[in-house]
C-alpha cells in the first residue's frame, strides 16, 4: 500500500486512515439530535401542564393515602391475621368464629375509605388498578390501543379532551401507543359498565359482532400475591412515584379475592376521569 | 481465477463463524415472516387466537418483530459485519473466539425472546420488550461485536477504511447508546421491570430508540451491507466516493432526530415534534443519494439485471429505499400524519422498508455470500429467480393493501355527514378493514413462500457443497497451498 506513507489530506481522509478518529467523531456526530431533543424535556417547565396548573395533579398523594383500608384489629390495635382457603374465603370454625393464624393468615378488611374522588387530579395507581396495568402491558394491549387523543375535532366527538403530558406523570413506562387497530383508551373510564367490560374482555365477539381483538378469558382465572404488588410499587416509589407507606399497605385488603379480571377492569375504568379538564382552558399551546 | 481467489480467502480469513450466521439468518427469516403471517391471520380471521394466551396477537406480535428486527437482520448483520470487514480491511478478525461467542450469546438471547414473549414477560416498549436480564446479555454480546469490529479494522492492511465500515461502525455506536438509555428500568421482580422514565419523556425515549432501530440498525448496517455487496456483485467500483461521504456524515447526524415525527400531535412540545419533522424532510437528500450511489454503481452493465438474479434483489431493495425514504418524510408532515398516524399506513411503510429494502439488500447478499462460503454455485439458479418473484410480489400486494386500509381508516375516523356528526363510528372502520387485512395476509404467505424456498436452495447447495468436497478443497493443506 504505497499511499500509507503520503501525508493524509483534511479531516475526513485523517479519520478514513485512523480508526480511533473516525470512533470519536462519530460518537460525537450521533449524540447531538438526543441531546438536543430529549434533555430539555426534563428541565423546560412548559413540558408538563401541571406546572402551570397544579390543579390538574391531586396534591395529596404520597400524604393521604388513595383508599385508606382499616383491618381488623385486636383490642391493643394489633392486626389480626385469619387462615384464608385457596380461594382466598376466611376459613369459619364450627361456631362461625374465623381461625386466627398469626403467621401465614391474611388480614382482614373492615373498611375502605376513598380519600379521592374521579376529577381530584392525577394520583398513582391503586395496587389494585396497578395490576390491572402490569396485565395491559402483559397482554401487549397497547399494540393496538393508543392511549393519546390528539387535539382534532373528531377524535374531541369520538373520544373526549386532547391529553395532557402529565396525564401520564406516573406511567412507567408511557402506554400512548402507536396504533389504533381498536379506539383510543386514553378517556375510556366510565364510558362503559363493569360488566360490559367483563363481558367484552372474556368474549369481544359476543359484544361486538365486528371486533377482531382477541379474548382474554383466562383473566377471571388469574389471582395474584399482594406481597408481588407491593414489591412493583415500592420499584416504582423508588423512581418517584409518590406512595405512602399506607398506599402500599392498602395493597393486602385491596386485592383480596379479586380477580386479574377485577383488576383490569379497574384499570380501564379509571383511564382518563383522575383530572377534570375545563374545555375551556387552553392547557397546551 | 475466481476460485483461487476465494481459496486464498479461505485459508486467510475466519469464515466459520460467518457462515453459521448466513445460515441462521435465513432460518429466522422464515421464522419471523411465518409469525407476521400468522398475526396478520389473527387480525384477518380472529378465532385464531383460539383464546390461548400464549398465541393470542399481543403476546405473539413482539415475537414476530424481535425475529425479523434482531434474529434476522441481526444474524445478517453480524455475517455481513464479520464478512465485509475482514475482505476489506485484509486481515482476520481480531479475535475469532469472540466472534463465536457473539454468535452463541446472540442466539441464546433469541431462544429467550421467543420463550419468555410468549409468556408475557415484557418491558412493553415496542421493539424493545425484552426483560432487563436479556437486556444485559444484549448489551454485553453487542459491546463484544463492536469491539471485535474496531480492533480488526485497527489491524488492518490497508490504508483506508472502506466506506461500508463506516456505516457498520455508526450502527454500533449508536445502537449502544439507544440500547443502553432506552433501557435503563427498575428491576421489581427477576424478570419484571419498569421503565425508570415515565409520560412525555419516555414517550420520546422510546421514539428516539423506535425509530433510530430503523434508522442505524435496519438502515444504516444494511447501508453498509449495499456499500460491500453491490459493488461485489456487479464487479464494478460505487459509482461516487463523494456521495457515499455525504451519505454517511448526513446520515450520522440527520437520522437521529427523527424520532419526534413519530408523537406528532401528542402531548410531546410542539418544537420537538417539528424539529423532528424538519430534519425528516431534509432526509430525503442524502438518502436518495445512497440509493443513486448504489444504483449508478450499475451504470453501463445493466444488462446485468437480465442474467444476474442476485443483482435483481440487489437493485429492487435499492428502489424501495428510496421509495420509502421518500414516503417516510411526507409521512412526517403535520398534515400528512394527521392523517396517517395510528393507522395501517405506518404499517406499509414500515413493510415497504422491511420486506423490500431490509430484506431484499439481506437476500441478496445472503446468495451472494452463499457462493463465495461454500464455494460452489446456487444448487438451484432457477429457485433464486422464483424467489425473486415471490418475494417482490408479495411485498407489492402486502403494502398496497396497507396503504389502501390505512388511507380508509384515516378518512373514515375523521368523516363526518351532513349533520355535521361523526359518520362513522369505530368498529365500522374495524369492519371495512377486513378484506385489506385478508390480502395483507395473503401477500405475507406469499413473501413467506419465497423465504421457504431460499432456506430450501440454501440448504440443498450447503449439502452440495459437503458432498463435493468444496470447502475441504478450499481450504486445502498447507502442502497442497504451498504448491
Amino acid at each position: 500500500m504505497a499511499d500509507k506513507n503520503t501525508p493524509p489530506k483534511g479531516l475526513q481522509e485523517r479519520m478514513e486512515r485512523n480508526i480511533w478518529g473516525l470512533l470519536i467523531v462519530v460518537a460525537i456526530v450521533l449524540s447531538v439530535g438526543g441531546i438536543v431533543e430529549i434533555v430539555p424535556l426534563f428541565y423546560l417547565k412548559s413540558t408538563e401542564e401541571a406546572n402551570r396548573f397544579p390543579e390538574i395533579v391531586w396534591q395529596e398523594a404520597g400524604t393521604t393515602p388513595i383508599v385508606s383500608v382499616k383491618y381488623e384489629t385486636d383490642a391493643d390495635g394489633n392486626a389480626l391475621r385469619f387462615k384464608t382457603d385457596d380461594q382466598g374465603n376466611f376459613l369459619k370454625k364450627d361456631n362461625g368464629e374465623l381461625v386466627h393464624d398469626p403467621k401465614r393468615g391474611v388480614l382482614r378488611t373492615v373498611e375502605t375509605t376513598w380519600n379521592w374522588k374521579p376529577g381530584d387530579g392525577i394520583r398513582p395507581y391503586t395496587a389494585l388498578e396497578l395490576w390491572g396495568r402490569d396485565i395491559y402491558q402483559r397482554e401487549g394491549c397497547y399494540l393496538c390501543h393508543s392511549q393519546q387523543v390528539r387535539p382534532f375535532r373528531d377524535e374531541r366527538e369520538r373520544y373526549g379532551h386532547y391529553s395532557l403530558a402529565s396525564e401520564s406523570m406516573f406511567d412507567h413506562p408511557f402506554q400512548w401507543g402507536s396504533k389504533r387497530t381498536g379506539p383510543d383508551m386514553a378517556r375510556l373510564g366510565g364510558k362503559y359498565s363493569d360488566e360490559w367490560h367483563r363481558q367484552h374482555l372474556r368474549d369481544p365477539r359476543a359484544v361486538v359482532p365486528e371486533s377482531v381483538m382477541p379474548g382474554y378469558p383466562w383473566l377471571d382465572e388469574e389471582d395474584i400475591n399482594p406481597r408481588k404488588m407491593q414489591r412493583h410499587m415500592k420499584g416504582l416509589r423508588a423512581i418517584g412515584v409518590p406512595y405512602s407507606d399506607a398506599d402500599i399497605d392498602a395493597a393486602t385488603g385491596l386485592l383480596h379475592g379479586k380477580t386479574g379480571m377485577d383488576a383490569m377492569v379497574a384499570y380501564l375504568q379509571v383511564l382518563g376521569t383522575m383530572a377534570k379538564l375545563d374545555p375551556g382552558v387552553v392547557y397546551r399551546e | 481465477m475466481e476460485a483461487t481467489a476465494d481459496f486464498t480467502a479461505e485459508r486467510k480469513y475466519d469464515f466459520d463463524v460467518v457462515r453459521w450466521f448466513t445460515i441462521m439468518a435465513v432460518v429466522y427469516l422464515v421464522v419471523g415472516a411465518g409469525v407476521g403471517v400468522y398475526i396478520a391471520s389473527e387480525l384477518a380471521w380472529p378465532f385464531l387466537n383460539f383464546d390461548n394466551p400464549y398465541i393470542s396477537f399481543g403476546r405473539l406480535r413482539p415475537v414476530h418483530t424481535n425475529a425479523v428486527i434482531f434474529a434476522f437482520g441481526g444474524c445478517t448483520l453480524m455475517g455481513t459485519a464479520y464478512y465485509t470487514v475482514q475482505r476489506t480491511c485484509g486481515v482476520s478478525l481480531w479475535s475469532n473466539k469472540l466472534a463465536w461467542f457473539t454468535f452463541w450469546g446472540w442466539n441464546a438471547i433469541i431462544a429467550l425472546a421467543v420463550i419468555t414473549l410468549p409468556l408475557g414477560f415484557t418491558q412493553s416498549k415496542e421493539y424493545a420488550e425484552l426483560e432487563w436480564p436479556i437486556d444485559i446479555l444484549i448489551a454485553v454480546v453487542w459491546l463484544s461485536f463492536t469491539f471485535n469490529f474496531i480492533m480488526t479494522i485497527a489491524n488492518r492492511k490497508s490504508s483506508h477504511i472502506y466506506v461500508s465500515n463506516w456505516f457498520f461502525l455508526g450502527m454500533m455506536v449508536m445502537i449502544v447508546y439507544l440500547h443502553v438509555v432506552n433501557s435503563l428500568s427498575i428491576p421489581v421482580g427477576l424478570i419484571k421491570s419498569y421503565s425508570l422514565f415515565s409520560g412525555v419523556q419516555d414517550a420520546m425515549i422510546q421514539w428516539w430508540w423506535g425509530h433510530n432501530a430503523v434508522g442505524f440498525y435496519l438502515t444504516a448496517g444494511f447501508l453498509g451491507i449495499m456499500y460491500y455487496f453491490v459493488p461485489k456483485q456487479a464487479n464494478r467500483p460505487i459509482y461516487s466516493y463523494r456521495l457515499s461521504v455525504i451519505h454517511f456524515w448526513a446520515l450520522m447526524f440527520g437520522y437521529v432526530w427523527l424520532g419526534a415525527h413519530h408523537l406528532q400531535y401528542t402531548a410531546l412540545p410542539d418544537w420537538t415534534g417539528s424539529l423532528g419533522a424538519a430534519v425528516s424532510l431534509a432526509m430525503i437528500i442524502p438518502s436518495w443519494g445512497g440509493a443513486v450511489n448504489g444504483m449508478m454503481t450499475l451504470s453501463g452493465a445493466w444488462d446485468k439485471l437480465r442474467t444476474d438474479y442476485v443483482m435483481r434483489f440487489l437493485i429492487i431493495a435499492l428502489a424501495f429505499y428510496a421509495m420509502s425514504t421518500f414516503e417516510g418524510p411526507v409521512m412526517s408532515l403535520k398534515t400528512v400524519n394527521a392523517l396517517s398516524h395510528y393507522t395501517d399506513w405506518t404499517i406499509g411503510h414500515v413493510h415497504s422498508g422491511a420486506l423490500g429494502w431490509v430484506a431484499g439488500i439481506s437476500i441478496g447478499a445472503i446468495y451472494h455470500l452463499m457462493t463465495r462460503l461454500w464455494h460452489t454455485e446456487m444448487w438451484s439458479e432457477k429457485l433464486v429467480n422464483v424467489h425473486f418473484w415471490t418475494a417482490t410480489i408479495g411485498t407489492v400486494i402486502y403494502v398496497v393493501a396497507m396503504w389502501v386500509s390505512g388511507i380508509m381508516q384515516g378518512l373514515m375516523w375523521r368523516a363526518y355527514d351532513e349533520y355535521g356528526t361523526l359518520a362513522y363510528t369505530f368498529v365500522e372502520s374495524v369492519a371495512a378493514m377486513h378484506p385489506y387485512y385478508a390480502m395483507r395476509a395473503v401477500g405475507g404467505g406469499i413473501f413467506l413462500l419465497g423465504a421457504i424456498i431460499m432456506l430450501f436452495n440454501v440448504l440443498m447447495t450447503v449439502r452440495k457443497s459437503v458432498s463435493a468436497g468444496s470447502l475441504r478443497e478450499a481450504r486445502g493443506t498447507p502442502a497442497v497451498a504451498a504448491a
